[in-house]
């Protein structure tokens, strides 16, 4: 029974990343209505700009403010100048610019800071904060931050009159246009969010995994597993499907004796076929309803 | 009547398609005209053109300044609320939330509020369901939600799109009875693209015939109606 409640815990540990990743996948799906591949690696990259910052002599804050504003400004930039022009093209389209944005960011990250594993400081200290070892206060300010960023982005999309015109320009962006709202520069403010939280996610993923810019492959995969077990459409699922994801994985690796530590990276696939073929619309996602 | 929206050889294209040759439209101040003709005649194509949803050519003069070549959100913004075919809810939007999208071009947050309350007035079973997601509403009752998002922009001229369309006669009544109070009331010009056109050449003080992207005949609703001729051949009933 103690080894079921650590593994649970240090699932939770995990399932904090994947909570992340998943969190800004379903931001750019709320914007674009795609699965965005290069999200990963905009976090990457976002993630060597805050080392890059912090190798100059910035203090942590400073560098991680910074990378934000960077990175929002910088996802505006991606959405504005290459998903601009193939926006009325077919989704295939889309999926190839998004491939070719993972290959270019990723090589212009190993270019520009070469391909050596580099250790990201983590602002919360490396010590244990529950057990020996299986939560430690990196893990725990990780979950706190992603809880925080989803309390921030359920009152802004809820509560604010600009979430409420991007929620519009998604749903329906035809209707919104003819209510005065321009959905082009919506779908630019999604994008800068989406980059904006994909670069917190990468700062404090980092610490765990190392800086290089391969860092953010298997994550994403485990991100869009949470995403599609929470649903694409709600933010809150995402993040309870990053957890679930944590801890599933953890279980399974403890428990079912093939899957150790090589099959691990399966499991993702084989949560996001479990769901797909039961619940495809998510744990908490909402199924269109429309009456004809 | 002074004229609020004059357009002059209104061409307009899908693709290599044309669907509207050279039509001229003159819509009158505080008036309410209607766009009659037969499925396919180009009415839904001549609400986009003046909407910039269409690729046109020829001239579209708003209160004495072209709108041509502006985009859809700033000729909305100039005062043209567009009801499209199909009502265009959010439907997973509350109803609220529907009626505040309809006010996402003004500031001024307190008329906001209180516009919000004059349309739950005219229309009180959009406020029995204001918590409700909008896509589980009635068809009636989502096309006089898209009437109240319209109201909330607080529009000059209203281009409707055939409200009536999959509405039972007596919801159409009622509708069509708030609209000319909306009218009247607000002081909204009104452009009505109607199937039914007894219906709206009830409602109507100027009327359009159209047939295949051309103009065939115009004039006052009234002789419209009366027209023996027109109305065996053009109107249907």
């Amino acid at each position: 029974m103690e080894l079921f409640a650590h593994q649970i815990l240090a699932g939770l540990a995990t399932g904090g990343i994947y909570a992340c990743m998943a969190l800004a996948v379903v931001m750019i799906y709320q914007a674009i209505d795609h699965l965005n591949f290069a999200q990963g690696e905009m976090a990457m990259f976002s993630t060597f700009i805050a080392w890059q910052l912090i190798q100059w002599g910035f203090p942590y804050w400073v560098a991680f403010g910074a990378t934000i504003v960077i990175s929002f400004a910088a996802g505006v930039v991606i959405e504005r100048v290459v998903l601009r022009p193939v926006h009325d093209a077919p989704v295939l389209s889309h999926v190839v610019a998004f491939i070719a944005l993972l290959a270019i960011l990723n090589s212009a990250a190993g270019f520009i800071w070469d391909y050596t594993i580099k250790s990201f400081p983590s602002p919360f200290g490396g010590g244990a904060f529950l057990g020996q070892g299986l939560m430690s206060k990196h893990d725990a300010g990780m979950i706190g931050m992603t809880l925080a960023m989803l309390v921030l982005l359920y009152l802004f999309f809820r509560h604010t009159r600009i979430g409420l015109a991007m929620r519009a320009a998604a749903a329906n962006p035809e209707s919104a246009r003819l209510a005065g709202i321009r959905v082009g520069w919506m779908t630019a403010l999604g994008w800068g969010m989406a980059a904006a939280i994909g670069s917190v996610a990468g700062m404090l993923i980092a610490p765990v995994v190392f800086l290089e810019p391969n860092m953010m492959l298997s994550i994403l995969l485990y991100g869009f597993a949470g995403a599609v077990v929470g649903g694409l459409t709600s933010p809150g699922g995402a993040v309870v499907g990053g957890f679930s994801v944590g801890i599933i994985e953890n279980l399974a690796g403890t428990y079912i004796p093939v899957v150790g530590r090589e099959m691990k990276l399966s499991i993702a696939l084989c949560i996001i076929i479990a769901v797909l073929c039961v619940k495809p619309s998510g744990l908490f996602g909402r199924p269109v309803v429309t009456r004809v | 009547m002074s004229r609020l929206l004059e357009a002059r050889g209104l061409c307009a294209f899908y693709g290599a398609t044309q669907v509207l040759f050279g039509l001229d439209l003159s819509i009158g101040e505080g008036g309410i005209t209607t766009l009659l003709g037969a499925n396919g005649a180009g009415k839904t194509t001549t609400l986009r053109s003046l909407s910039g949803m269409c690729r046109i050519s020829g001239d579209i003069v708003f209160e004495s300044k072209p709108t041509v070549g502006l985009s859809t959100e700033d000729i909305v913004r100039r005062g043209i609320a567009h009801v499209p075919q199909g009502r265009g809810t959010f439907s997973r939007q509350t109803v609220e939330e529907n009626l505040e999208i309809g006010a996402m071009t003004r500031r001024d947050r307190k008329a906001i509020a209180i516009d919000v309350e004059r349309v739950y007035g005219y229309f009180p079973r959009l406020k029995e369901r204001h918590r409700q997601q909008a896509g589980t509403l009635s068809g009636g009752e989502q096309q006089m939600l898209a009437v109240g998002r319209a109201m909330m922009l607080r529009p000059k001229l209203m281009l409707l799109d055939e409200p009536s369309f999959g509405l039972a006669p007596l919801i159409v009544e009622e509708l069509f009875g708030i609209l000319r109070t909306l009218n009247r009331t607000e002081k909204v010009s009104m452009l009505l693209v109607e199937q039914n056109a007894a219906l709206a050449l009830d409602l109507a003080d100027d009327a359009y015939l159209i047939e295949t992207g051309r103009l065939v005949t115009t004039g006052p609703a009234r002789q419209l109606r009366d027209d023996e001729n027109i109305r065996r051949s053009y109107l249907g009933y």
